[in-house]
């Protein structure tokens, strides 16, 4: 079992993400059905396309969002809630 | 919403239980062109749908698919194959993945060979285990499929074995529906409650033993229920079939219906099709309901179950899914499980299975003439 706090991740290959006019926002598509995302969930996910850190993904987002509050404590609870669901998995090297 | 691409009738496998109508096509020839699907998947797109399955009768057939695949992934569908592996191999593989493939399901017929070969009616369990190992070893997310009925279902424990040892990520262990061919194979295909059990005990147990990345999912026959499942997710809400010759359907059963016109996309628009016609209008929402679903407090949970099964198992598509116990019809649902019942004891050999392939098709056509 991979552990996500330490080991690079990236969004699981079975599963695509993408903008959907009809939704009018990002959805996560894999083999029986979607989700439709938060804006705040499909800017992390946007960023494990490539394999990435946590530590990296966090800092990233407090460089591109200063102003967010309690930014990498919200990150880390959508990552462990990202990696029970599958969206992430660990990165092959 | 979801695009169901039903390419072709065209099939070399011939399950008892198969969907596919009983009046099978005698020629190819008026299946959509490449262009056409294209077009359609276009126009599907547009309206919203994002999921795509391809499947038949046997998709692979379709000398185009690899095609189809990568126009629909450029277009944002998520695309989902749906086969028996007959016709795949490892070149068709990488091509389907370089197109964009992004999940094949494989369907098995038994857990051994002898079984496999008997219900799909061709010797096919090696090739199905290699290309499931090949799909694996590239990479491509991969679910197997086990259909089950009364001559297969005490394999439900091997099969998950089975899958767990292919490196397997997804199970359906989906009992067959009784639509179709296996509508009229029912009394050969019906498991006894006594059957499901067991095999719903073994799936549990196995669930319980193996905490591995397999998950497995059982789908019970509608039969063994107490209320009925929404048709289709609620009738032209979210599934859109199209059959090889561009019948639009809100379900893959719905031309089960008698009396019902089905429209065509070679002669209009699927948004036309979808928002307008009469078919789609017809059972949206509750408002056609008769009682007692009409002033059931349960309507938005069920929509009254499905309107094929109303109409295959009562005569009435606006009646209550019999599946209901509600149903003043229900009768019929456990006139059906004891006729079954009886044939089982009668010794298996009574009235033979009738498997799905054209010189059948045609026998039922002049038995109905
Ligand atoms: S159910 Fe069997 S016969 Fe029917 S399309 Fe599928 S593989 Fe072919
Ligand atoms: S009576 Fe109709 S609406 Fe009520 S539970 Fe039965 S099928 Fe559903």
């Amino acid at each position: 079992m991979f552990d996500h706090t330490t080991a690079p991740f990236r969004l699981n290959p079975g599963y695509r993400l993408q903008y959907e006019e009809a939704q009018q926002c990002q959805v996560l598509l894999y083999p029986e059905g979607l989700v439709k995302l938060s804006d705040t969930a499909a800017e992390i996910l946007g960023r494990c396309l490539e394999p990435i850190t946590r530590e990296r993904l966090i800092a990233e987002l407090q460089r591109d969002y200063p102003d967010a509050d309690s930014l990498s404590d919200d990150v880390r609870e959508f990552l462990n809630d990202a990696r029970r669901q599958d969206w992430i998995v660990a990165a092959e090297d | 919403m979801w695009l169901l691409a039903e390419l072709t009738y065209a099939c070399p496998l011939q399950c008892p239980y198969c969907s596919n109508p009983l009046q099978l096509p005698a020629s190819r020839k008026r299946e959509l062109s490449t262009g056409e699907w294209l077009r359609v998947m276009r126009e599907a797109r547009k309206l919203g749908a994002v999921q795509l399955g391809f499947s038949g009768g046997e998709p692979l057939v379709r000398q185009d698919l690899g095609e189809l695949i990568a126009a629909a992934d450029g277009m944002g569908f998520y695309c989902n194959l749906i086969t028996s592996a007959i016709g795949l191999n490892e070149a068709r593989i990488a091509e389907f993945r370089e197109a964009g493939i992004r999940h094949i399901q494989i369907s098995f017929q038994g857990s051994d060979r002898e079984t496999n070969a008997r219900f799909g009616g061709s010797d096919s369990f090696e090739h199905k285990l290699a290309m499931t190992r090949e799909t694996i070893r590239q990479g491509i997310p991969l679910g197997l499929n086990f259909v089950l009925h009364r001559h297969n279902i005490h394999q439900v424990s091997d099969f998950l074995h089975l899958a767990e040892g292919l490196g397997a990520e997804f199970v359906e262990l989906a009992n067959t529906q009784y639509y179709a061919w296996a509508l009229h194979n029912r009394d050969q295909l019906l498991p006894s409650a006594a059957q499901l059990e067991e095999a719903e005990a073994a799936a549990n147990r196995f669930r319980q033993r193996h905490r591995g990345n397999m998950r497995a999912l059982f789908v019970a026959p509608d039969y063994y229920e107490r209320r009925p499942k929404k048709c289709s997710n609620g009738w032209g809400t979210t599934f859109i079939t199209i059959t090889p010759e561009g019948d639009v359907l809100p379900c893959q059963s719905a031309r089960a219906i008698e009396g019902l016109e089905f429209p065509n996309v070679r002669q209009d628009s699927l948004e036309n099709i979808w928002r307008g016609s009469s078919l789609f209008q017809k059972f949206r929402g509750t408002d056609w309901m008769q009682e007692p679903c009409a002033s059931c407090p349960e309507k938005e949970n069920d929509l009254g179950g499905c309107r094929c099964q109303a109409f295959l198992l009562t005569g009435d598509a606006h009646a209550t899914d019999p599946i209901c116990e509600l149903s003043p019809e229900h009768h019929r649902v456990g006139d059906a499980i004891r006729a079954a019942q009886a044939h089982a004891e009668a010794g298996e050999d009574a009235v033979p299975l009738l498997f799905r392939n054209t010189a059948n098709a045609r026998k039922l056509a002049t038995a109905e003439a």
